[in-house]
């Protein structure tokens, strides 16, 4: 079987294709990307279907060698990539040949890349999913992030030829990939108001929170001006999506991310608009994240505004 | 819940014809397979549909689960309580290294640590939600007197079959990790083991009873087919 070879890890390099739906009623995470946008750009960019496996990349890029020629794809974070020692640009299809080694370099922009491979990462499915939980110990490789020496399946592409997006980067990207070192998420209130108190989304609004480097694929633990919980008293918990800004009773928000627990009973002040959850993704430890309230409709057209590219570049991406 | 998530709530208590309502529901949208939806996850009191924003017609699908609800309520209703199951027997060894707040779960009832561990293993819990980490059950209500709140700082590490206490609600722990919940005992049995046919021990609305064993009987216990059903 075809493969992709783990030369060097880096950081922490997961397994992880659109997560594994359908088990939370059962206490299973979802898991899957923290940048689902970059994600799924990466496997179009490669003509692959959207729930196939790819690697998430954090921080620290891995090296990797391939057995055969395939098409690659690199989005997310802003990292220099090379394939056999030459630059390949971000967000475009790149060929590798076999024995062929792609190595990320340094970091400019963002926090985690994703590297889409033709055919996909075809590791085995554990309850319907690739995605790697790495608390569970469960899916992509043995439930953990890789190592050097490991040996990734990749799935048969019918032929080696350009994949359709070939060259078609998405114009008009209006996200911060972190390099800035701030951002802006957008943000629906509720669903509790009543355990905080009167007046508490406005301070949200007006405050800024830092990046705590606790932070990790569960959550991104904020630094900031305290939020009055005024019901911190133990309660029956509840589902959590992600994007969930919870507040325990320290009044630090913490929000919730791919490897969130499937339910939590600490009060929820607001949601982030799945628009700008890449946003979060790619924020790091010491970046600073201010929030602004919108309405339900105001975050779907947000979300329509950056799937448009998406939609362009593979019209079945979206499904 | 956001852009992509919304949920159906009743009143938030442990209530087993609110929870009767709840598996109903969520039954009842699982099993329509509605266009968008991704998830649907049934907590205690609540049930949370996951959709995809994009493919799904938020209006019409929320309408859906209205009616869904309506008739989960009438249903439920006029069958007043749950269907009786029969419990799952699970052995617990009470206290000791496996149980380290036992004796703190005592002095806060007044009482002593066998009236602890006759209160615990007493009644026959339901299975309300399973939730936090795969094959994690909620199940309650515990008796008042032991019903005692979490610890004040978590624990970094409990170990997998851990049985815990945090207020009305009593769990198993599937597998090591944090926790805050006080551990009177520990069972040999795994409730999440991906290994079996059926990796979930418990679903939601079984019935389940704890029963103590000695240390000694602990360890031959651990292969779950002498779950006494």
């Amino acid at each position: 079987m075809p493969s992709v070879t783990v030369v060097a890890p880096g950081l922490l390099t997961t397994v992880q294709d659109r997560g594994r739906w359908g088990w939370q009623a059962h206490g299973v995470p979802v898991a899957g990307p923290m940048d689902p946008w970059a994600h799924r750009l990466a496997n179009a960019l490669v003509g692959n279907v959207p729930d196939s496996a790819a690697l998430e990349i954090t921080y620290e890029g891995p090296d990797v060698r391939f057995d055969d020629a395939r098409w690659v794809a690199v989005t997310g974070a802003d990292f220099d990539v090379t394939v056999d020692g030459c630059p390949v640009p971000a967000e475009t299809p790149a060929a590798v040949a076999p024995g062929s080694v792609l190595r990320f370099g340094a970091l400019h922009r963002g926090a985690r890349a994703y590297l889409a491979i033709a055919g996909g990462i075809t590791v085995p499915p554990v309850l319907g999913s690739r995605s790697t939980h790495m608390d569970s110990r469960m899916g992509g490789l043995e439930g953990r992030a890789l190592r050097a020496g490991d040996c990734l399946p990749l799935g048969d592409v019918p032929t080696v030829q350009a994949p359709r997006g070939r060259g078609v980067a998405p114009s008009g990207r209006q996200r911060a990939t972190g390099a800035t070192a701030w951002a802006t998420l957008r943000v629906i209130a509720g669903p509790e108001p009543a355990r905080f108190e009167s007046g508490v989304l406005a301070a949200l609004e007006s405050s800024t929170y830092r990046v705590e480097s606790s932070s990790n694929r569960m959550g991104l633990r904020l630094a900031g001006p305290r939020l009055s919980v005024l019901d911190p008293a133990d309660r029956l918990s509840e589902a959590t999506p992600m994007g969930t800004l919870q507040v325990p009773a320290s009044g630090q928000p913490i929000l919730l991310m791919a490897d969130r627990p499937t339910t939590g009973g600490y009060p929820v002040l607001a949601t982030v608009a799945s628009a700008d959850i890449g946003v979060a993704a790619q924020l790091r430890p010491g970046d600073a994240v201010r929030f602004v309230p919108v309405s339900l409709e105001e975050a779907l057209a947000a979300l329509i505004a950056i799937e448009r590219p998406l939609m362009r570049l593979a019209p079945g991406a979206m499904r | 819940m956001g852009d992509a998530a919304f949920r159906v709530e009743y009143a938030a208590r442990l209530d087993t014809t609110t929870n009767a309502v709840v598996r109903a529901l969520a039954a009842a949208v699982t099993a329509a397979g509605l266009p968008g939806v991704r998830d649907v996850v049934p907590t205690a009191h609540a049930v949370a549909v996951y959709f995809d924003p994009l493919r799904t017609d938020y209006e019409a699908l929320v309408e859906r689960v209205e009616r869904e609800a309506a008739s989960a309520e009438t249903a439920t209703a006029a069958n007043a309580s749950l269907p009786d199951v029969d419990p799952i027997a699970v052995p617990v060894c009470y206290g000791g290294e496996f149980g380290p707040d036992l004796a703190a779960v005592a002095a806060f009832a007044g009482l002593d640590a066998a009236d602890v561990v006759a209160l615990h293993s007493g009644p026959t819990y339901r299975v309300f939600m399973l939730g936090f980490v795969p094959g994690f059950a909620y199940l309650g209500a515990v008796d008042a007197r032991i019903a005692v709140p979490r610890l004040a700082t978590p624990r970094v590490r409990v170990p997998a079959g851990a049985v815990g206490i945090a207020g009305a609600q009593t769990g198993i722990y599937p597998g090591a990790g944090p926790g805050g919940w006080q551990i009177v005992g520990r069972t040999p049995v795994a409730p999440f083991d991906l290994t079996r046919a059926e990796p979930f021990l418990f679903q939601v609305g079984d019935c389940v009873r704890f029963y103590p064993v000695s240390a000694a009987d602990f360890a031959g216990r651990g292969d779950g087919t002498w779950c006494r059903r």
